[in-house]
């Protein structure tokens, strides 16, 4: 009684295996195709990315910081951030990532804003996608890579599929309770003065819900900086892979700059969405 | 005053019939069984429904203003809702216009709330992230009027509402009364024909409350809605109404005009509400006013005249001139100076300086008339013709023993009230 029996083991494995064939020899020209579409867009992006001057990214930058969040200096603490990344020579690296978390939240809303809408009107699709979502958000970000890796090979195609799984629950979560936390009195004052279910949507509950939205955009973006870094492990370009390297090599130092560099990314999105959200919640509720 | 205005006999305009609302699973079967009609406790234990609305039958006719007045739960909201099918009713009928509303599809529905109907909320239900005059605008937008032209019907309205200058603003940065001003504007920028008001005041504090009944009460004799303004309190409905019909538990139990509501309460449920409703709020001039014994006619002499003041012992009788208009007060003194100096017209024995009255006037307001003076008011019609007559005595006698009685009977019937002697004045 040391040793699992072997006559219940099941080899889910195996069938995993089977089925991801069956379906790559089935829909294999139809992920080609997606992943064409995919890898079109992001090298697009990305070479957009790459031909920006630094100095227009770093003004940008720092004059939308200042704009968000109404301060000055925290307008120069994101140039200064900026200038830091190019100072150890990661700049194009950090364009790449920058490229990838881009086209992934792009994606992400594309796909979230109108899943969070319907599953916002529909119990039923809400009922259905919660404990989805809720797994979603559990799985280790790991597991994500697997199914990308599978459908879509290496590269930078599986490294936004990834992101897109692994980010795109906050929006659409968000999304939802934004729309339906708006007060049932102000719905029901829409419908009394004879507005379409459409009008409803679009005059009602979609503005109201805006800062929710927002918020869940400020999530999906982190979480798919988060993911970017992770899926420079299937071949995507970037911070990560650097950090990646620096693992194997153990070059502590070169690791050290690649991980600095993506906190202060992290810190520049994270403040900047953060701080867009927050005034839309203000401009809302006052 | 709304509740002085007689109810307008026009066409009817809103008619509900065997109108029911049960919330809860399995409310068609309990519909259709003959407990519907168990007392609301007993379903909902034995059942697991709640019955909102009862049976409920009643019409308003055009330009009327129609008051429906119930305690909380009473269903008066949910019925409200019916009329404009924001709540589905369970079963029965409704009319606006004769059409039957229950049988209109989501289009033709949608186009009676665009055209027809206005809601005004207890909330205000204003769009917080629009500006004033987006929200007034709105149900103009949703009917697909441009932008020029709303903008345009939005802000007269707003001015109409006294809120000139704040068009630009937010709702949250309005106080409460101007805030209901926008829910208001919003509803008649459509221009509806009928108006449904859910406890609009009931949020408001009360200053704020009786200034916007007045102005509601202006307005409404200005456009001559129709309007069916729920609310729970007693005061407002006799203050606003031309008919109010009385909720409890979901049932209509009582319709009528203030003055009836008052003074011929039909169970000790409406007395109770109505006890501590002051009369001297409602009762008119009309209902109190007496008929004098004798009158002057203005083609008698100042002899006949004297003879009659003595035979009768009265000290003063009003002088009424053809078809009975109202000329004045002649009294005992000034009628024997007039014969002492020969005179031969009772026009030069009035009393100078006679307050009159209406049949309208109610008695409240006829404390400050009695005050400055010691004769009797007497009361005219619009023509100026001569009434009636009322006494100091008279108004105060008509509000005590009138209390009195109602403390009286309350407390009889409210010993057996629980055997259930609702519900006979149904439908009005």
């Amino acid at each position: 009684m040391v040793e699992f029996p072997q006559f219940l083991q099941v080899p889910l494995g195996d069938w995993v295996d089977a089925i991801m064939s069956w379906v790559l020899t089935t829909w294999g020209a139809g992920f080609d195709a997606v992943g064409g579409a995919i890898l079109f867009v992001l090298l697009n992006i990305e070479r957009f990315f790459l031909w920006l001057p630094w100095t227009v990214v770093v003004v940008v930058t720092g004059v939308v910081a200042w704009q968000a969040m109404r301060l000055w200096w925290a307008g120069l603490i994101m140039v200064a951030f900026l200038v830091l990344i190019g100072s150890f020579g990661l700049w194009n690296l950090a364009m790449m990532t920058l490229a990838i978390i881009f086209a992934s939240v792009v994606i992400s809303l594309v796909v979230g804003i109108p899943t969070g809408i319907v599953m916002a009107r529909s119990n039923i699709v809400e009922r259905l996608l919660k404990p989805i979502l809720d797994g979603m958000q559990t799985m280790p970000s790991f597991v994500y890579l697997i199914p990308a890796l599978m459908l879509f090979g290496l590269g930078k195609v599986p490294a936004v599929f990834a992101t897109v799984i692994y980010a795109v629950p906050p929006v659409i979560r968000l999304t939802n309770v934004g729309i339906r936390q708006v007060p049932h009195s102000v719905v029901e004052a829409a419908q009394a003065f004879g507005s379409s279910s459409r009008q409803i949507l679009f005059e009602v509950q979609i503005p109201l819900a805006i800062p929710s939205i927002m918020v869940g955009i400020n999530q999906t973006t982190m979480m798919a900086l988060a993911m970017v870094v992770i899926a420079s492990m299937i071949g995507a370009m970037g911070l990560g892979m650097e950090v990646l390297i620096a693992i194997n090599r153990i070059e502590i130092g070169r690791g050290f700059e690649a991980g600095l560099c993506i906190v202060l990314l992290a810190i520049i999105i994270d403040r900047i969405t953060h701080a867009m959200a927050a005034r839309q919640q203000h401009t809302v509720t006052t | 005053m709304g509740n002085t205005a007689a109810p307008p006999s026009g066409q009817i305009c809103v008619g509900v019939k065997e109108l029911w609302k049960i919330f809860g699973p399995n409310a068609e079967q309990l519909l259709h069984s003959e407990r519907r009609f168990d007392s609301k406790e007993k379903i909902l234990e034995e059942t697991g429904c709640v019955v909102a609305l009862r049976d409920i039958a009643f019409e308003v006719r055009r330009g009327e203003f129609f008051v429906i007045m119930g305690l909380s739960g009473s269903g008066k909201s949910t019925l409200i809702r019916c009329l404009l099918r924001l709540i589905e009713p369970t079963a029965g009928q409704m009319f606006v216009n004769g059409e039957d509303i229950c049988s209109y599809d989501e289009l033709q529905l949608m186009d009676m709330r665009r055209h027809t109907t206005s809601m005004v909320f207890q909330h205000f239900g204003l769009f917080p992230h629009r500006s004033v005059i987006n929200n007034v605008a709105y149900g103009l937008k949703v009917r697909g009027v441009g932008e020029q032209q709303r903008y345009e019907r939005a802000r007269e309205v707003i001015a109409k509402v006294g809120l000139k200058g704040w068009e630009e603003y937010l709702p949250s940065a309005l106080s409460g009364g101007m805030q209901q001003r926008v829910g208001l504007a919003r509803a008649l920028a459509t221009e509806p024909e009928i108006l449904l008001m859910d406890e609009p005041f009931s949020g408001l504090d009360p200053l704020i409350r009786r200034q916007m009944q007045d102005e509601l009460a202006e307005l409404q004799a200005e456009v001559q809605k129709t309007i069916v303004f729920v609310t729970h309190d007693l005061h407002e409905a006799l203050k606003m109404g031309n008919r109010i019909a009385i909720m409890r538990d979901g049932e209509i139990i009582q319709v009528g005009t203030p003055e009836d509501i008052i003074t011929v309460p039909s169970d000790a449920y409406v007395r109770e509400f109505v006890q501590d409703a002051s009369p001297a709020k409602v009762l008119t001039a009309g209902t109190i006013m007496e008929q004098p014994n004798v009158l002057l006619y203005e083609w008698q002499g100042p002899k006949a005249a004297l003879h009659i003041l003595a035979t009768t012992g009265l000290q003063n009788v009003f002088l009424v001139g053809h078809r009975g208009k109202l000329l004045g007060l002649v009294t005992l003194e000034r009628l024997r100076e007039l014969i002492k100096k020969k005179g031969n017209s009772l026009r030069d024995a009035l009393e100078p300086d006679l307050l009159t009255c209406t049949r309208d006037t109610i008695v409240e307001d006829l404390f400050p008339l009695a005050a400055s003076t010691s004769y009797p008011i007497p009361v005219v019609d619009e023509k100026g013709e001569f009434a009636g007559e009322i006494h100091i005595s008279t108004i105060l006698s008509s509000m005590i023993q009138r209390q009195e009685v109602d403390a009286h009977q309350v407390q009889r019937e409210g010993e057996n009230r629980d055997d259930g002697g609702v519900g006979e004045e149904h439908h009005g």
